[in-house]
């Protein structure tokens, strides 16, 4: 029998290839809409990988906050707002070509740099090895460990919560 | 391989009978809606329209299937997928009973078991729009689009109640997994399940996820983003022939999903209302009461020509499936697998039975009306439970 190859290694081409392609999906689509379902995409891919590496509860929550309130409310305020497909202009893009391409390149360098620097160091990852993402030691590090991060985060998105709407309140009156 | 030949049959079994159940239950609901209206509803295909689903099956896989123009052509077809996909998957993580052991193999009752079962269900219905509002989006058309909009809305806002409302009996459960949430239920009564321990926090619980539920999954009185006299059909509009069954398929199947949620988690799962060697002789009785009065209309006042043969072969019918419940009563290895299935489809045919009831009985929400009761009462009145009910797991455990 020829060996095959492990298929969590096989699951994690696919689906890594997989978000590559709605990342670039989301930055390529001419249309809001499908920019905004690419990026469901790539976080439900994401939310795939979470689990192959043992973060239950992680994935879950990223399938739940993520890809089901904040994208749905993103699709939401696109449709809402009936946005056509985005007009290209007619100008040349002079900062395209003079400030575009050195990022770019300087972008690869450093990603270039990162992979020959970090990757002969770092261990491989062992799929289904790690056992601590389930939500009973994932809640038991929030509320011991991570307390304070944890409560301080609530309170910040609590005032983020009334700012909004006394922004949209004086948009009313 | 024995596992693997294990899941394959449960996979056709399960696959099966939540198809055929999607099938009737449209046919069960016509049936209803058409008696509280005094009506008799399908009538015409196979005795008292048995055979309807058959051929409304047939109906929507002949038609032609329509692309309107100006569509986007990409995302007008890939909705309903997405909505049909995501709508079946939920049903895998469902317990139908305990564990078995047939012919010297030992399983569990149900497809899979996972330590997020609950959370799993909340993620797969909370992605769920995408399907209707895609959909409502991508057929460019404006009665589409607000259904689509309406739909988002709605389920964005009904997601968190519901959310909380499952939370609740979960700080008294204590796990996510649904297999082990139904096995704590257990201990004979009915006071034991979750809907009814800790009174009345609980069931006011369970009120609000059914309510929530009822949004979840566009139903009257919260069908809006379908109300068909003020925007035609909404966000199905356009669609026609496997498109649009697929879009129906998906409405009952979240149905029948959340039922079974609401069965596993508040109503005990599988469990009897009562102990064991009583309970079991529930079944039968129903179906021999329930054969007795087919054979006895068929036999002496048949109405229609052909009541005179139907009615005494299903009462036939009845009688020998009761029998079969009967003696199962006696061999434990038929037993075990026909009283928990038993018990799990009658408490998910009780609710799914209130759905169609309410459909029958309600009129529909206005949408400030919908907005207001989910965000002023339902949302505190769950969050006002979750709290009580985690004061009452804190001090007395």
């Amino acid at each position: 029998m020829i060996p095959l190859p492990n298929l969590d290694v096989i699951a994690f081409l696919v689906l890594a290839t997989f978000a590559v392609l709605c990342g670039l999906s989301v930055i390529l689509q001419k249309h809001a809409v499908a920019s905004a379902l690419s990026l469901v995409g790539v976080m439900g891919a994401l939310a795939v990988l979470y689990l192959m590496l043992g973060a239950e509860f992680l994935a879950a929550v990223q399938m739940i906050v993520y890809a089901g309130a904040i994208m749905v409310l993103f699709v939401f305020v696109i449709m809402l707002l009936n946005a056509g497909s985005e007009q290209k202009s007619n100008r040349p893009r002079y900062f395209a070509y003079f400030a575009g391409i050195p990022a770019l390149l300087v972008f690869l360098g450093l990603i270039a740099n990162f992979i020959l620097r970090e990757l002969p160091n770092s261990a491989s990852v062992q799929f289904g090895a790690f056992t601590q993402g389930g939500p009973a030691p994932v809640g038991r590090l929030l509320f011991t460990k991570y307390l304070l991060p944890f409560e301080v985060t609530s309170l910040l998105v609590l005032i983020a919560i009334i700012g909004a709407m006394v922004l949209a309140k004086k948009e009313i009156d | 391989m024995d596992y693997f030949l294990v899941s394959l049959i449960k996979i056709v079994v399960v696959f099966g009978a939540f198809m055929t159940t999607l099938a009737y239950l449209q046919w069960v609901e016509r049936k209803v809606l058409a008696h509280i209206q005094l009506r008799l509803g399908p009538q015409r295909v196979g005795p008292h329209g048995l055979l309807q689903p058959l051929a409304d099956v047939i109906k929507l896989a002949t038609k032609e299937g329509v692309i309107p123009a100006n569509v986007n052509t990409f995302f007008y077809i890939l909705a309903p997928f997405i909505a049909v996909s995501l709508a079946l998957i939920s049903i895998a993580v469902i317990p139908f009973g305990p564990a078995i052991e047939l012919f010297g193999v030992r399983t569990n009752l149900e497809l899979t078991s996972l330590n997020i079962g609950v959370l799993l269900i909340l993620a797969i219905s909370s992605v769920g729009v995408y399907g209707i509002a895609l959909g409502g989006w991508a057929s460019n058309n404006k009665y589409s689009l607000m259904g689509g909009l309406r739909s988002s809305a709605q389920m964005i806002s009904y997601e968190l109640p519901m959310a909380i409302a499952l939370a609740t009996p979960l700080l008294v459960l204590n796990t996510l997994d649904l297999r082990q949430i139904a096995e704590r239920q257990g201990g004979g009564w009915f006071w034991n399940w979750t809907a009814f321990s800790a009174p009345p926090l609980l069931f006011i619980a369970f009120v609000v996820f059914l309510i929530s539920a009822f949004a979840e999954t566009n139903r009257v009185p919260f069908d809006l983003p379908e109300a068909e006299n003020e925007l035609v059909a909404g966000f199905h509009t356009e669609y026609s022939s496997l498109a649009f069954a697929g879009f129906f398929m998906a409405e009952y199947a979240n149905m029948v999903t959340i039922t079974c949620v609401a069965t596993t988690i508040f109503l005990g799962g599988w469990h009897p209302p009562f102990p064991a060697p009583y309970s079991n002789y529930v079944p039968t009785a129903l179906f021999w009461f329930f054969g007795a009065i087919l054979l006895f209309h068929g036999l002496t006042q048949p109405a229609r020509r052909w009541d005179r043969f139907t009615f005494p072969i299903f009462g036939v019918l009845s009688l020998g499936l009761g029998a079969i419940f009967l003696g199962a009563t006696f061999f434990p290895v038929v037993g075990q697998i026909l009283f928990p299935v038993f018990w799990f489809v009658a408490k998910v045919g009780l609710l799914l039975f209130i759905f169609i009831w309410v459909r029958g009985t309600l009129p529909r929400f206005r949408y400030d009306q919908l907005m207001r009761f989910t965000w002023t009462f339902l949302f505190p009145v769950a969050l006002g439970c979750l709290l009580l009910t985690g004061l009452k797991v804190a001090l007395f455990g």
